[in-house]
């Protein structure tokens, strides 16, 4: 079970998440520090560490559009944060699954800020108005790069694949 | 069953007889192209090898383009050291279509890519940049990847996992009007089909308007592709393709071309007539959010930008020229210029392009990113208003939250530099 500590709405762009002005700052863990910069209060909360790992960012519609910057993944995984979207952009999902961010496409969710939620396989539920939402499966081809613990890890076993033939 | 251009050049690239949406394919790369994030792709790619005997080797580096663009020169020692780690790197790989901060062949990648003739028609090409959805203008291919996703194509050669995306057809028809150009036609089909319309999809440009529309109007409308969502633009190749790769970008080499069936399956087909379009403003804070001109004209603004991967090609600093020439940018506007590349500014070096707009009051940058993404150069104010040919408008994206940002063609930035307000350009600047 986790809280949500975020509730947002549709289109939230790389900029927003992850302000240009910051791409110099590449490293994963480096970046953290600057994630929803622009949102002063909850930078703070999240650097301040008062937001528990695990903590839920609820958004709508196409989270993560924008930019390829992979900085937008990465500066959420380092607070081991978990988007429950309407659906999102392909580039963030992409990167997402490749550095093991943890993302749900859940396109009815229904909560706000403190609910209590959880999630399986199949559905997301809100523990604190008691009601079910099914979760829109991650695209296979994702899928397989999550299974097999992200991309760095997928593509290091081609590689010695490859050496060993 | 028939073939768009993208499943194509993936079944092409795959070596198979056909593919169709939603199998699951490793395409190999004909060009892979990083800008600084290139530093992220170094120390990604050696982690990959990292607890493995075997030594960090790119797969192809005649088939690695690295291009500095995004904060050039460099505006702090973090970037720069990121950009000498690159430098290193090329050197060390052989790595030799590198584009440094230089006069003769900078510029921004999406144009010293299609310029020096590293993408052609049928190619796959990844770039770690969003708008790598630009190529397509050419006839291949082309999108955005992250990072990490980079250093697996630096080590294998091929793009693993790769979901074929479905295609919508969109046929475009009519001549466009006085003042009104493929800028205006992009912001008209985002606002139709909104920015996530053609999420995981491919968007296939056809029609009249698009046969006889060149090669920069066609990497405008692929550029800005993926605001609506769009894995990729593509234009299939034609006469105009190879024209453009033979006479402008030197190219020797036969060129083939890959064209979709004529029974090929779309997801979608969306037609569009050009001959009543008016000119289209995209307002803050989404591309989406786009209104006709005339619903925002009048509207006071403080800084126009001219530029970008998006409208910072010769014809863009041509039409500009023509509405401004002899007259002067407004008092309360600072007009900033990023001509594409270095080959854009020669040329309008050349032309006397750049005299007649400093003449008016234009500021001339060097090629590069600029102030599109807010990173350095023409930040705005608090409470600044923006009117800039660029391609993103999302809040805080020229550096600053608590601003705005409108996207327009060169004839409205040109036509408003002179009023400093949002300005029609069929009705003419003051």
């Amino acid at each position: 079970m986790a809280k949500v500590v975020k509730k947002i709405g549709d289109d939230i762009s790389t900029d927003i998440i992850y302000p240009g002005r910051f791409m110099a700052t590449v490293l994963p863990n480096e970046t953290p520090q600057f994630a929803f910069a622009d949102d002063k209060p909850f930078n703070e909360k999240l650097r301040k560490k008062e937001i528990a790992a695990g903590g839920i960012i609820v958004a709508g519609k196409n989270f993560g559009c924008g930019s390829s910057r992979e900085q937008a993944a990465s500066c959420l995984k380092g607070y081991e944060l978990t988007i429950i979207a309407k659906n999102f952009a392909r580039i963030f999902l992409q990167n997402s699954c490749n550095l093991g961010l943890n993302t749900v496409i859940c396109p009815d969710f229904e909560g706000n800020e403190g609910d209590e939620v959880e999630y399986t396989k199949d559905k997301v539920t809100n523990k604190t108005t008691g009601k079910s939402f099914p979760i829109t499966p991650l695209p296979k081809a994702r899928q397989a790069i999550i299974d097999a613990d992200g991309l760095i890890a997928y593509t290091r076993k081609r590689v010695l694949e490859k050496a060993s033939k | 069953m028939g073939m768009t251009v993208v499943e194509k050049i993936l079944a092409r690239a795959t070596d198979q007889a056909s593919v169709k949406p939603g199998d699951i394919v490793e395409p190999a790369v004909d060009c892979a192209m990083s800008h600084e994030n290139g530093a992220l792709v170094i120390s990604q790619f050696a982690e990959i090898y990292k607890g493995t005997d075997i030594k960090p080797k790119v797969w192809d580096p005649s088939k690695i383009v690295l291009v500095f663009d995004h904060r050039v020169p460099a505006e702090s020692s973090k970037t720069a050291t990121n950009q000498k780690k690159i430098r290193e790197f090329v050197e060390k790989n052989g790595i030799t279509r590198f584009h440094d901060i230089r006069g003769d062949c900078g510029g921004i990648c999406h144009q010293v890519l299609p310029e020096n003739g590293y993408v052609r028609p049928g190619y796959v090409v990844v770039g770690t940049d969003s708008h790598t959805t630009s190529h397509g203008a050419l006839g291949g291919f082309s999108f955005g990847i992250g990072a990490t996703e980079m250093a697996s194509v630096w080590a294998l050669g091929v793009i693993l996992n790769v979901e074929v995306p479905g295609t919508i057809k969109v046929n475009v028809t009519g001549k466009f009007p006085k003042m009104v150009g493929p800028k205006d036609l992009i912001l008209h089909l985002i606002g139709k089909i909104s920015a996530g319309g053609a999420n995981f999809k491919v968007i296939e440009f056809h029609g009249p308007t698009i046969k006889a529309m060149d090669t920069s109007g066609r990497l405008t409308i692929c550029n800005m592709s993926v605001e609506a969502g769009a894995t990729s633009g593509v234009v299939p190749g034609d006469e105009e393709t190879i024209r453009y790769l033979k006479e402008e970008a030197g190219v020797k080499e036969d060129i083939e071309l890959v064209l979709p069936d004529e029974n090929a399956k779309y997801d979608q087909v969306i037609d569009i007539d050009v001959s009543k379009l008016e000119p289209q403003i995209a307002c803050p804070h989404t591309v989406d959010n786009v209104k006709p001109i005339k619903n925002v004209a009048g509207k006071a603004i403080n800084q126009i930008v001219i530029g970008s991967c998006t409208n910072g090609r010769l014809d863009d600093l041509e039409t500009v020229r023509s509405i401004i020439k002899d007259k002067k940018v407004h008092k309360n506007i600072r007009m900033i210029v990023f001509p594409a590349s270095a080959r854009v500014y020669q040329q309008a070096l050349d032309k006397g392009i750049i005299n007649d707009l400093m003449k008016a009051g234009a500021v001339i940058c060097n090629s590069g990113c600029g102030p599109c993404l807010g990173i350095h150069q023409g930040a705005l104010a608090d409470g600044d208003v923006a009117l800039a040919t660029t391609n993103r408008n999302f809040q805080g994206r020229m550096g600053n939250p608590n601003s705005e940002v409108y996207l327009c063609s060169p004839a409205v930035a040109a036509a408003s530099a002179l009023t400093g307000v949002i300005t029609d350009p069929r009705e003419g600047g003051k």
